[in-house]
C-alpha cells in the first residue's frame, strides 16, 4: 500500500471494509481512499459489491468489520460504521442517490430540495416551536432554504419545473434532480449510484456537465459508481475496480482501462481466452511472458501459484483473506492473476515447481486457493 | 402439573379455532396484501349459518344423530359463508384492486360494520343460545377432556391436513402461491388470477365457517358482535406467526391460544386479551415480520 | 354496484340481454346469501328456547329489488356512465375556472359554521336547536377534530394507525379523572389532557418504529383495545365498565358559569331567561374553536421543517434517511401530534358528555375516524371535515327521518308505504354507514379531494394529483 499520506488529502478513507450477509460475502477487506475535491469512480461488474459499499458508507448497513473514516474540511474526523444512518449526511456531510431513484414523487420538486435542508431548516425553526409561532428568524431561513433550492435547481436546469411533482419529471430529469436534492444538504462528500444509468446521450452529456459544475464549484468530492465507461472516463479523476466484493485494481482511468484483470472481469473470459484478451489489451510484458511461459493450463499451476509472489497489494489483500466467496473460480480477475503469475513466476522458480510435483494440487488453478497450504509455502 | 395441562388442553381448543380463521386473514394476505376486515364477521356469518341450520334441522326431524347434524351444519355454513366471502370479494375490493392501499382496507372496515349489523337486523340483537350439542366428558387421571375439544382439534387438524395438501400438492395451490409471489408474472403465464383470489377466499372462508361451527358448538351460544373479538386476535395471531406464513397462522392461533388460558388460569382473566395483545408487541418488537414470516429486507 | 369482469358473449349480447343475464345471476346469489337470513329469523319464544320465524315474502321482495336494482345498473346506468366518460374525454379540456364556492370554500365554510347555531336558533327557538347544535353541530365537530388529528399520523406520514381511539380514551380519562377528584377547571385539564395523550402516542411510538404495514396496525388496534380493556378492568381507578359521571361543566374561563346552581350562572350574569341551549351553543364555539386550532397548527406544520418531513417520511423513508431526517423522531413527533389532537377533543368530549365509559372508545370508533381520513382524501383538511359532515351528519339524520315510519303522503294518499310505527331506522344507522363506507369508497377511491397542496412554490401553487402521492408503508 502506499506510503500514508496526511489524512486530511483523503476525504474517505476505506479501511479493510467486510460486509456478510449470512454466509455471504458480500465485500471481503476492501481497502481504498477517496481524494478530496477529485471524482472518485467505482466501477465493476453486476454483483461485484458497488452499491454495498455505499450503503456500508452511508450507513445503510453496518459492515462486519472494518474502518471507514471520513476527513471533514473543518478538521474533522468520522467514523462512518460508528455514526447512526440519519447522522452521516447531517454530521459527515455525506449525500447520496440511488440506484433506483427515490424521490418524494408527490411532493414538488421545490419540497424536495426543501426537505433536504431540514436539520439546517430545523435548528432554524427553534425545532417547530419558533416557526409554529411565526418568528421572523425562521421565516429569513425559509427564504434563504428556497433561493438555495433554487439554485440548485438552475444548475439542474429544472427550474421551470419547480412547481410540479417529482413523479411527473421525465428520468433524466428526476436523476438530476435526486443530485440537485442531495446537494442541497451541503454534503462533502457525494456519492452516486449509477446516476448515468437510463440515460440518453443527450441526459448523459448534462449530467456530466452537472457533475464538473459541482466538482469545480463546490469543492464537494465525489464517490460514483457507474457502468457506463464513457462517463467514467471522462469525468472520474481516480478509478476502483470491483470483483466480487474485492479490489482488482486502482488507479487512474488510464491506468484502470488497461489492466488485464479488469478487462477479463469485465468482459468474463474463459480460462483459454485469457491470452487472447491479454494480447488485445496489448500488454506486451504479459504476451511476452505467456509466450515464454510454459502451459501453465495443463501445468503445474498450483505449484507455480504457490511460489509466486504477490502481483500487486490488492491481490495479496486478497489471498491473505481466506474468506473465498462467491463460487471459487468464478472471478475472471483471478484467472488472469493466476495465469499472470504463473507466467512470472514460472520461468525463474521451474525447478522448484518441478521438484515438487506431488504438492496437493487445488481443484482449479486459481490464485485465490482455498487450501491453507500454498499459502503456508509461500511464508 | 394437572391443572397445567388441563390449561393446555383447553388452550390447544381455542388456538385451533383462531387457528382456523386466521388462515382466512393470512392467505388473502399472502395473496393480495389486505386485511380483510370483514373476515372475523365471516366467522360470525359462519358461526350464525350453522346456529340456523341447527334450528331447521330441529324444526324439520324429530331426532338427527349430533355427528350427521355437526357435518350438515359444518357444510351448509361453508357453502353459505364461502358464498358471501366472493360475493364481497366481487363488489367491495375487486374493483379497488391495484388502487390506493388503503381504499379496500377501508371497504373491508365498511363491510365488517356492514356485516355484523346486517345480522344485527335480520336476526336481532339478542345473544342465541342452543342446547349443548355434545356433552360428553372424559376424564384421565384428574385431567378432563371433553368430546366438544376432541372433536375441535381433530376436525382442525384434518382440514389444516387437507388443506395443506391443497396448498402445497394441487394445481390450484401452485396457482395460489404463484399469484402471491407475482400477480402480473402469474396472469402472464396464463393463471386466472381472479378466479384464484375467488378460490383463496373462499378457502378462507370455509374455514372460518368450520371454526365459525365449532365456535357455536363449543360455547353453545352466538350474537351478531361475535365476530369482532375472535376475528381480532385471529388476525393477532395471524400476525404474530407472521402474515403470509400458512404454517405460521396456525402457529399464532395456537400461541394465542395457549397464552389466553395459560394467563386466565394463573393471573387473572380480566386480562387475559391484555396479555395477548401486549405479547403481540412484545414479539414484534424483536421480530418485526413475525414468528415464521419472511424478513421484510430493505432493499436500498 | 362493482363492475362484472363481462366474457367475451358480451360483445355480442345487447346490453339489456346482458343486464338481464346480470341481473338473474345478482338475484340467484343474493337468494343464497339472504335465504337464511332474511327468510328466516331466530326468536325466542315464551320458554325462551329459539324458534325460527319465516318471512318469506320478505326474501322473495329483497331478491327481486337486488335483481331489478343489477337489471338497471347494467342496462341503463352504465351505459349511460360510459357515454358520460367518453363525453367528457371527447369535450376538449376546458380549464374551467372553479367556481366561487370551490375557491373560497374555507371561507365560506368558516363563515358558515360560525352562523349555524345562530341560524338554528332562529329557525327552532332556544329549545328546538338544542338537537341541531348538539346531536349534528358538536357531534360532527368532534369526528372533524379527531380526523385531523389523526390525517396528521395518517395522511401527512403515513404511519397506519388503527387505535387512534386510545388517545381519545386518554384525553377523555385524564380530563374525568383529574376534574370529578381535584375539581381541575377545563382551561388546565385540556392542555394536561393533551399533553397525557401526547405522552402516551410516544409510548405506542417506541415500539412500533420499525414496524411497517399491516404489523403496524395491528400493534395499533392492541394498544386501542389495551387501553380499552384496562379502563374497563381497572375498576378501583377508572370504575370499570360503570364509568365515571358527574364531570364539571365547562365554564366560561371561570367568569361565566353554566351550572343552574351558582352565583355566576349565565342567565343571571346577563339577565337572560334559563335554557340549556346556552352550554351547547357555548361548547359549540369551543370546539369550532379547537378544531380551527387543530387545522391552523396542522397547516402551519405542514410548511415548516417537521411538516415537511413527515411527508417525506410517508413518500419515501430510506431517502429521508440519506437526507439526515432522524426518522425516529420524526415517527413519534407525527404520533404525538396527532395523539395531542385526540387528547384534546377526548376531554371536550369527557366535558359535553359529563360521562365517559369504555363503550364510548371501542374498535369501532377507531374505524369510523380513520373511514372519514381516508374518505375526505389524505392529508386534505377540507376533504376530511365534508367527509366528516357527510358520514356523521348521514347516520344522525337517520334518527330524524319519520317518514320512513308513515310513509310518504300526498296530501291523503299514500304514494309510498311506511314500515309502520314499529320501524327504528337508527336500526340500520350502521348498516348503512357500513355500506356506504363501501360504496364512497368504490366511487372515490382516494377520497374527496385526492390532491395535495404544495407546502411551498416558486412561481404558482398548483395541486399535486393524487397519482403522485404515495400513501406510507409505515
Amino acid at each position: 500500500m502506499n506510503a500514508t499520506p496526511s489524512s486530511s488529502d483523503f476525504i474517505l478513507q476505506v479501511e479493510h471494509l467486510s460486509m456478510k450477509f449470512g454466509g455471504l460475502i458480500a465485500i471481503g477487506d476492501l481497502s481504498f481512499q477517496a481524494r478530496r475535491g477529485e471524482i472518485t469512480a467505482l466501477i465493476g461488474p453486476n454483483g461485484a459489491g458497488k452499491t454495498t459499499v455505499f450503503n456500508c458508507i452511508t450507513g445503510f448497513y453496518k459492515p462486519s468489520e472494518g474502518m471507514i473514516t471520513l476527513n471533514r474540511k473543518d478538521g474533522s474526523s468520522y467514523l462512518l460504521e460508528r455514526l447512526p444512518n440519519h447522522e452521516i449526511p447531517a454530521r459527515a456531510k455525506v449525500a447520496r442517490t440511488f440506484q433506483n431513484i427515490r424521490l418524494f414523487s408527490g411532493m414538488t420538486l421545490l419540497e424536495n430540495l426543501l426537505v433536504a435542508q431540514h436539520n439546517k431548516l430545523m435548528k432554524a425553526s427553534g425545532y417547530t416551536f419558533l416557526g409554529l409561532f411565526g418568528f421572523s428568524s425562521y421565516r429569513q431561513a425559509s427564504a434563504e432554504s428556497i433561493e438555495l433550492a433554487k439554485h440548485w435547481l438552475e444548475k439542474a436546469n429544472l427550474v421551470d419545473r419547480a412547481d410540479d411533482p417529482a413523479g411527473d419529471l421525465p428520468y433524466g430529469a428526476q436523476r438530476r434532480l435526486e443530485i440537485a436534492r442531495a446537494m442541497c444538504t451541503g454534503p462533502e462528500l457525494l456519492c452516486l449510484d449509477e446516476p448515468a444509468a437510463g440515460l440518453n446521450p443527450k441526459e448523459s452529456a448534462a449530467l456530466n456537465e452537472l457533475l464538473n459544475d459541482i466538482k469545480d464549484n463546490t469543492g464537494t468530492s465525489i464517490l460514483l459508481i457507474e457502468h457506463d465507461m464513457s462517463v467514467v472516463m471522462q469525468i472520474s479523476d481516480h478509478v476502483v475496480v470491483l470483483e466480487y466484493g474485492r479490489k482488482i485494481s486502482d488507479g487512474s482511468p488510464q491506468s484502470v482501462r488497461t489492466d488485464p484483470r479488469v478487462i477479463a472481469a469485465y468482459l468474463g473470459v474463459d480460462d483459454e481466452e485469457v491470452e487472447t484478451v491479454l494480447t488485445e489489451v496489448g500488454d506486451e510484458a504479459v504476451i511476452e511472458q505467456l509466450d515464454t511461459g510454459p502451459d501453465s493450463a495443463h501445468g503445474p499451476g498450483s505449484s507455480a501459484s504457490m511460489m509466486a509472489g504477490p502481483v500487486s497489494d490488492s491481490v495479496e489483500h486478497a489471498d491473505q483473506g481466506e474468506r473465498v466467496t462467491v463460487s471459487r473460480g468464478a472471478s475472471k480477475a483471478a484467472q488472469v492473476d493466476a495465469r499472470a503469475r504463473a507466467a512470472v513466476a514460472s520461468k525463474p522458480v521451474k525447478p522448484v515447481a518441478a521438484a515438487k510435483p506431488a504438492s496437493p494440487a487445488p481443484a482449479k488453478p486459481t490464485g485465490r486457493s482455498p487450501t491453507p497450504k500454498p499459502r503456508g509455502g509461500r511464508k | 402439573m394437572q391443572y397445567f395441562v388441563q390449561q393446555l388442553i383447553n388452550g390447544l381448543t381455542l388456538g385451533s379455532i383462531y387457528g382456523l380463521i386466521a388462515i382466512g386473514y393470512t392467505m388473502v394476505y399472502g395473496i393480495i396484501g389486505m386485511i380483510n376486515f370483514a373476515h372475523g364477521d365471516i366467522f360470525m356469518v359462519g358461526a350464525f349459518t350453522a346456529l340456523i341450520v341447527f334450528l331447521i334441522l330441529g324444526a324439520l326431524f324429530y331426532s338427527v344423530p349430533v355427528v350427521i347434524a355437526l357435518l350438515i351444519m359444518m357444510i351448509v355454513a361453508m357453502l353459505l359463508t364461502s358464498l358471501y366471502n366472493w360475493t364481497i370479494e366481487k363488489v367491495a375490493y375487486r374493483p379497488l384492486r391495484g388502487s390506493f392501499r388503503l381504499a379496500p382496507l377501508i371497504t373491508a372496515i365498511g363491510m365488517s360494520i356492514a356485516l355484523s349489523n346486517f345480522v344485527q337486523v335480520t336476526q336481532g340483537p339478542r345473544n342465541k343460545p342452543i342446547p349443548p350439542l355434545v356433552s360428553k366428558v372424559y376424564s384421565f387421571d384428574g385431567i378432563s377432556v371433553s368430546l366438544k375439544q376432541i372433536i375441535i382439534v381433530v376436525v382442525t387438524v384434518v382440514l389444516l391436513a387437507l388443506f395443506w395438501y391443497l396448498v402445497n400438492r394441487t394445481a390450484l395451490g401452485r396457482a395460489q402461491r404463484a399469484c402471491e409471489q407475482d400477480r402480473k408474472m402469474a396472469a402472464l403465464l396464463g393463471i386466472d388470477v381472479d378466479r384464484t383470489i375467488s378460490i383463496t377466499f373462499i378457502m378462507g372462508a370455509a374455514l372460518a365457517a368450520v371454526a365459525g361451527t365449532l365456535f357455536l358448538m363449543y360455547y353453545g351460544v352466538v350474537v351478531f358482535s361475535d365476530g369482532f373479538v375472535p376475528g381480532v386476535k385471529a388476525f393477532t395471531a395471524a400476525v404474530l406467526g407472521g402474515i403470509g406464513s400458512l404454517p405460521g397462522a396456525v402457529l399464532g392461533g395456537l400461541l394465542i391460544g395457549f397464552i389466553e388460558s395459560m394467563w386466565s388460569a394463573y393471573f387473572s382473566i380480566d386480562y387475559k386479551d391484555v396479555a395477548a395483545f401486549s405479547i403481540l408487541a412484545i414479539v414484534l418488537i424483536f421480530l418485526p415480520s413475525g414468528i415464521l414470516g419472511r424478513p421484510e429486507v430493505e432493499k436500498v | 354496484m362493482a363492475v362484472t369482469v363481462s366474457p367475451e358473449s358480451d360483445t355480442v349480447a345487447t346490453p339489456i340481454q346482458r343486464a338481464f343475464r346480470e341481473a338473474l345471476y345478482a338475484g340467484a346469489v343474493s337468494l343464497g346469501l339472504f335465504v337464511l337470513f332474511i327468510g328466516l329469523r331466530t326468536d325466542q319464544n315464551i320458554s325462551n328456547e329459539l324458534i325460527l320465524v319465516q318471512r318469506w315474502g320478505l326474501l322473495a321482495l329483497v331478491v327481486i329489488l337486488t335483481a331489478v336494482g343489477r337489471f338497471l345498473y347494467v342496462g341503463f346506468g352504465q351505459p349511460a356512465l360510459e357515454r358520460a366518460k367518453a363525453q367528457k374525454a371527447a369535450a376538449p379540456a376546458v380549464a374551467a375556472e372553479p367556481s366561487f364556492v370551490r375557491r373560497n370554500f374555507n371561507k365560506i365554510g368558516i363563515a358558515v359554521l360560525f352562523l349555524y347555531p345562530i341560524a338554528m336558533v332562529l329557525l327552532f327557538g332556544f329549545q328546538g336547536s338544542l338537537k341541531w347544535v348538539d346531536n349534528f353541530g358538536i357531534q360532527i365537530l368532534i369526528y372533524v377534530m379527531l380526523a385531523w388529528g389523526l390525517n396528521i399520523v395518517i395522511g401527512l406520514a403515513g404511519l397506519l394507525d388503527l387505535g387512534y381511539v386510545a388517545f381519545y380514551a386518554v384525553g377523555a380519562y385524564a380530563y374525568a379523572l383529574l376534574g370529578t377528584h381535584f375539581g381541575l377547571s377545563f382551561w388546565i385539564l385540556l392542555p394536561a389532557a393533551g399533553c397525557m395523550a401526547a405522552f402516551w402516542g410516544v409510548m405506542l411510538g417506541f415500539p412500533v418504529l420499525r414496524l411497517r404495514g399491516d404489523y403496524l396496525a395491528i400493534v395499533t388496534l392492541a394498544f386501542g383495545e389495551i387501553i380499552r380493556l384496562v379502563l374497563i378492568n381497572w375498576r378501583e381507578v377508572t370504575n370499570g365498565s360503570a364509568g365515571i359521571s358527574g364531570i364539571p361543566k365547562v365554564s366560561f374561563f371561570g367568569l361565566i358559569s353554566f351550572n343552574v346552581s351558582d352565583p355566576n350562572y349565565i342567565s343571571k350574569v346577563l339577565g337572560i331567561a334559563q335554557s340549556g341551549a346556552y352550554y351547547k351553543i357555548f361548547l359549540y364555539y369551543l370546539i369550532l374553536l379547537l378544531c380551527l386550532l387543530t387545522a391552523f397548527v396542522t397547516i402551519r406544520l405542514r410548511r415548516l421543517p417537521v411538516g415537511r418531513a413527515w411527508e417525506a417520511l410517508r413518500e419515501d423513508e430510506i431517502a429521508c434517511r440519506s437526507l439526515g431526517i432522524n426518522t425516529t423522531t420524526t415517527k413519534l413527533t407525527a404520533f404525538a401530534t396527532g395523539a395531542m389532537f385526540g387528547g384534546f377533543a377526548g376531554s371536550f368530549f369527557a366535558a359535553r358528555q359529563g360521562f365517559v365509559s369504555p363503550e364510548s372508545f371501542v374498535f369501532l370508533e377507531s374505524a369510523i375516524i380513520l373511514a372519514i381520513v381516508v374518505l375526505g382524501g389524505m392529508g386534505s383538511l377540507g376533504g376530511i371535515a365534508v367527509a366528516a359532515a357527510v358520514m356523521i351528519g348521514g347516520t344522525e339524520i337517520l334518527r330524524e327521518l319519520d317518514f320512513l315510519k308513515t310513509g310518504l303522503r300526498w296530501g291523503d294518499t299514500t304514494l309510498i308505504p311506511g314500515f309502520g310505527p314499529d320501524f327504528t331506522p337508527e336500526l340500520y344507522r350502521m348498516l348503512l354507514f357500513g355500506v356506504a363506507m363501501v360504496v364512497v369508497m368504490l366511487w372515490k377511491p382516494r377520497g374527496f379531494v385526492g390532491s395535495r397542496e404544495p407546502t411551498a412554490f416558486l412561481k404558482e401553487r398548483r395541486a399535486v394529483s393524487g397519482s403522485f402521492t404515495k400513501e406510507g408503508h409505515g
